[in-house]
């Protein structure tokens, strides 16, 4: 790794690392969950990201360094992952970080909600900037209906879809992730929509329903936050596989070539 | 001895290639010239036939039988095992395409009273079978037994050691086993070949000059060709002439069984090993093929056939025995796949064909199915296997590229649990295993055991301070070490000598060239405590907790954030990999058994619990009488940076100080391997890849929720057939005890969120 001499690194705000990501992008991956999120979800499970400029400071060097003794793992098609928190707060990190992966010929993932979009400059150059070293992303689209959208997460998802639309329209490669929650996006009309809204969309290469889970309970527990969702319970098999069906979750196979 | 005889057997071997293995005994010339290498998936393979069900229901009836029964379901306490003692046993005659049972009935146990009569009795005993006054008589007063040969040598020290459980597993008192024979040789030359080959090799041992070696060897030649011959006469009981080669894949398949057979019947090993049998059978099953007198459909059903019976064998054992190896294991490990050293793969569709016995009869055990892998195995075989994997959790990974390239040879199999061997021209004894965690505690209470409260060491000075000085404690452990490697090694001489003596395997060594290399296994236990324990003193600044006898009982470490091994850390792997290769070069000091090479092994089998259960507090916390972690695992608790990194740390244990196997017993939930089959498949065959690439040489892989296994231990009769792999074997959950249960569940189970 040739450390930058005349640029003072960029430095990121990391909340956590897992070196076994296996559900984070294709293959095994490096997972970075980066610290900070705007959003407020309610099925949120890691509410400890939420604070932003919180976190460990790391260079791209020094992660980079430590992320590549796991490269024997990664197989044909692993690499790392950016997750959060909301990735893309720190769009100049992940330029930075994804530069160097890419130099390193390692495979890149963004794992982001899409919330930071804007065509605004200069943040949207560095959007481009970032995509021309990103191999893939995992989208979540959380509701597509922008007033249920706007009671889960706290913003309206105009700008969740400006940002896929222009992935699609761009040859960008993405997963669409939606989180399936009993009585907030578990209806079939809204199942429907999104699964034909996906449709139109032309550089998806897999579709995947999360079941909601509530693992996430002890953190809000310990944070001393109210859990938003009390009483909901995981979606049933039936359910899923319902959701599954109406967003045609067989017909993307991309992610397997 | 019948002189060599010039015999050709062309019309057996019509439709294979030829080569030198036509003219000298050479399976793995036999290997390479006829191997039908196959690139695709599982889709060719069969179900099981309707004889193959109903052969299994019965087998899992007499099974669930057993274990109401209390473990045993019947003892021979009478007839002396051997190759000939019992009449022809079935399951059912005319369902089985493969026959031979150890004894004359199903799952009735052998009376095997060579190893130690006190342990066949007590065994016998423990199930409430007496012995036969005679057989008594002849044991205790005519005939001596290789138990009484070791205690009739062993030194006062020894047995001290062996009382407080420093060391431990030791077979002084039945059979040692862990011998890989070349069964396939039965199969391709037929018995009156190889007995001819024998007779050939007699004659040139030695030039008339008796030495001891000389004697030695010439006696042991003339036991082999004699066994050789009750091989031949117990199939003939059967109805096989087994004089011959065998003529198709149905009769290769039971001639390589009836070998393994008389194994079984003679040893009681606590590793009886099959070896590696798939390429051969599958360059007999495609030649029926291609002649078209069998369908895949019975390739199959003979191959569940075999697998059912090496399923069915049993020893009967002791309490004590038990305790430290739970379920009745007998490690018949099958080693399939590898590469050959020509560069082409060793996968065949019989490879696949193994696998799908699981599928077709069920999780088991056994056979303990070992994948000798290596990264340029095909795909499609790498993913159905892994697919078995998280289906059964009933397969072992070993690291081809690296066994193959340290032994050198591409014809080896695993001999035990995890520990390679060279088919044809190796052999091992075996050594249990030294408690260095024990030691660690010796070194600072001058010898004592801290549980026995005796000076079972030597009477050194230990650590009198309050706070442990690292430097002080590392120059003291020194001697000590010294001291366990010297007294573990001549324990085992002493060992090996007698079991040579009073209990030879002549029919698994018969089926072995004569000139064999030789090695003298050895083992560590509690490894990574005395690894954290060394670096807690190093790192964390340990105070010493002393009961009124000045013993210490407790450690607290000042500064409890020490590296712990097990997170890629390389301030604590160092220190690991620094252990093995310091007590191997400390045991290689000493004069070995027959010229035999050391090696030594990491690995525990289900011996963890009880090796914890006698060991006292260790400076790294572990408190007394807790179980160690398995094998070469991390203490559990100590994994911080999860799975992956816990794997490169036992990844940079040296293979080459460790040839005896470093096992890594690895637990995963299944959501954690991803949201589908694909992806989990995917997961599963990147893990084992980049675990090997970094030279890892072991991995036992369990896919399960932890709910499964609680849920499993409050019913055990919901889930007969739920099996797990433990540090080198594979067990029925319902078959280990409640602390073997509750060890497994507490390990560490990966799981992400």
């Amino acid at each position: 790794m040739v450390l930058s001499t005349t640029t003072k690194p960029v430095v990121g705000y990391v909340h956590s690392i897992e070196t076994f990501g296996s559900v984070d992008g294709p293959g095994i991956r490096y997972v970075i969950f980066l610290q900070g999120c705007r959003m407020r979800c309610e099925f949120c499970h890691n509410p400890d990201t939420w604070n932003i400029g919180t976190g460990d400071e790391m260079t791209s060097d020094e992660i980079l360094a430590e992320a590549i003794k796991y490269r024997a793992f990664w197989g044909k098609r692993g690499g790392i992952t950016c997750s959060g928190g909301e990735s893309l707060l720190q769009i100049d990190f992940l330029i930075d970080l994804f530069t160097k992966a890419k130099a390193e010929g390692i495979n890149t993932c963004l794992d982001t909600c899409g919330q930071p979009f804007t065509y605004k400059e200069p943040w949207f150059s560095k959007f481009k900037q970032l995509m021309a070293v990103t191999d893939v992303s995992l989208v979540d689209i959380k509701q597509i209906d922008t007033d249920r959208h706007k009671r889960l997460t706290g913003f309206n998802n105009e700008t969740v879809l400006a940002m896929i639309e222009y992935m699609s329209d761009n040859g960008h490669h993405m997963w669409i992730r939606h989180v399936l929650v009993p009585e907030r996006t578990d209806y079939d009309d809204n199942l429907r929509e999104l699964g034909e809204y996906i449709k139109t969309l032309k550089t998806v290469d897999k579709v995947e329903i999360l079941p909601y889970h509530t693992m996430g309970v002890v953190k809000y527990e310990t944070l001393g936050i109210d859990y938003p969702l009390k009483g909901i319970e995981p979606p049933t098999h039936e359910r899923v596989v319902n959701a599954e069906n109406l967003l045609h979750v067989n017909d993307y196979q991309g992610w397997s070539k | 001895m019948k002189q060599m005889e010039k015999t050709t057997t062309p019309e057996y071997w019509e439709g294979f290639v030829g080569g030198d293995w036509q003219t000298t005994i050479n399976v793995r010339d036999f290997i390479e010239k006829n191997l039908n290498q196959y690139d695709g998936d599982e889709s060719f393979l069969a179900g099981p036939t309707e004889a193959t069900t109903e052969l299994n229901n019965r087998v899992l009836d007499l099974k669930k039988q057993e274990r109401e029964a209390g473990g045993v379901l019947d003892a021979d306490n009478k007839v002396v095992s051997t190759i000939t003692s019992h009449k022809p046993g079935y399951i059912n005659q005319d369902l089985e395409t493969i026959v031979g049972l150890q004894t004359d009935k199903p799952l009735k146990r052998a009376f095997m009273p060579f190893g130690g009569i006190r342990m066949a009795e007590d065994a016998l005993k423990a199930y409430g079978f007496d012995t036969d006054a005679e057989e008594h008589k002849i044991f205790t007063e005519d005939r001596k037994t290789h138990n009484q040969g070791v205690f009739d040598v062993y030194t006062p020290a020894m047995r001290k050691c062996r009382h407080y459980k420093i060391i431990t597993g030791l077979p002084d008192a039945y059979a040692r086993g862990r011998l890989v024979s070349d069964f396939p040789r039965i199969a391709i030359y037929g018995i009156d070949r190889l007995m001819a080959a024998k007779a050939h090799d007699f004659e040139n041992i030695g030039d008339g000059e008796m030495t001891d070696d000389v004697i030695k060897l010439r006696e042991e030649v003339q036991e082999q060709y004699r066994a050789l011959n009750d091989i031949k006469k117990m199939a003939a009981s059967y109805g096989f002439d087994l004089s011959r080669p065998a003529e198709n894949a149905q009769e290769a398949i039971q001639w390589i069984y009836f070998g393994y057979l008389a194994a079984v019947k003679t040893q009681n090993g606590a590793a009886m090993s099959v070896g590696r049998i798939d390429t051969v059978i599958d360059a007999y099953i495609n030649r029926d093929l291609k002649r078209g007198t069998i369908t895949e459909e019975q390739a199959q059903e003979f191959i569940d056939h075999m697998v059912m019976k090496l399923r069915m064998v049993r020893f009967i054992r002791t309490e004590d025995y038990n305790s430290l190896f739970s379920g009745d294991p007998i490690w018949a490990t099958l080693s399939l796949c590898g590469m050959g050293i020509d560069g082409r793969h060793h996968v065949t569709k019989t490879a696949f064909r193994f696998l799908k016995t699981l599928d077709n009869m069920g999780a088991a055990p056994e056979p303990n199915i070992t994948l000798l892998w290596s990264e340029r195995l095909p795909e499609g075989f790498k993913r159905y296997a892994t697919e078995v994997s998280i289906k059964s959790s009933t397969i072992q990974y070993e690291n081809d590229d690296l066994m193959r390239n340290e032994w050198g040879t591409d014809y080896y199999g695993i001999a035990c649990c995890v520990s390679a061997q060279p088919i044809a021209t190796g052999m091992q004894f075996f050594g249990a295993r030294a408690n260095l965690a024990k030691v660690i505690l010796y070194t600072i209470n001058g010898g004592v055991d801290e549980l026995g409260k005796a000076q079972v060491g030597p009477a050194y000075e230990g650590i009198k301070s309050e706070y442990i000085d690292y430097k002080e404690f590392m120059k003291k452990l020194d001697p000590m070490m010294d001291w366990l490697a010297d007294i573990y090694v001549n324990s085992l001489n002493a060992i090996h000598y007698m079991h040579d003596k009073y209990y030879y395997e002549a029919a698994q060594m018969a089926l072995k060239n004569t000139d064999l290399d030789r090695t003298f296994a050895t083992g560590i236990s509690g490894f990574s405590h005395a690894v954290d324990s060394i670096s807690a003193i190093k790192y964390g600044h340990v105070k010493v907790v002393r009961d009124e006898d000045g013993i210490a009982t407790d450690f607290i470490a000042d500064d409890n954030d020490y590296p712990r091994y097990g997170n890629n850390d390389d301030r604590a792997d160092d220190i690991a990999k620094w252990l093995v290769q310091h007590f191997f070069e400390m045991m290689n000091k000493h004069h070995l058994y027959r010229g035999a090479k050391l090696s030594t092994s990491i690995l525990t089998i289900t011996s963890n619990v009880v090796y914890g259960k006698n060991t006292g507090t260790t400076p790294n916390g572990r408190q007394a009488g807790e179980p160690f972690s398995p094998g070469a695992n991390p203490a559990y608790g100590a994994e911080k940076n999860g799975a992956l990194a816990s794997l490169l740390s036992t990844a940079k244990l040296p293979y080459h100080f460790a040839r005896d196997g470093i096992s890594n017993t690895f637990g995963v939930t299944p959501n954690t391997l991803g949201h589908d089959d694909e992806a989990r498949k995917d997961t599963l065959v990147n893990m084992v890849d980049g675990y090997m690439e970094n030279n890892g040489m072991h991995l036992n892989i369990n896919v399960f929720n932890r709910d499964t296994l609680l849920d499993a231990q409050q019913h055990p009769e919901e889930y007969p057939t739920l099996t797990v792999r433990v540090s080198g074997y594979c067990v029925y959950f319902a078959d280990l005890t409640k602390e073997q249960q509750d060890d497994v569940i507490s390990r560490t189970y990966f799981e992400t969120m």
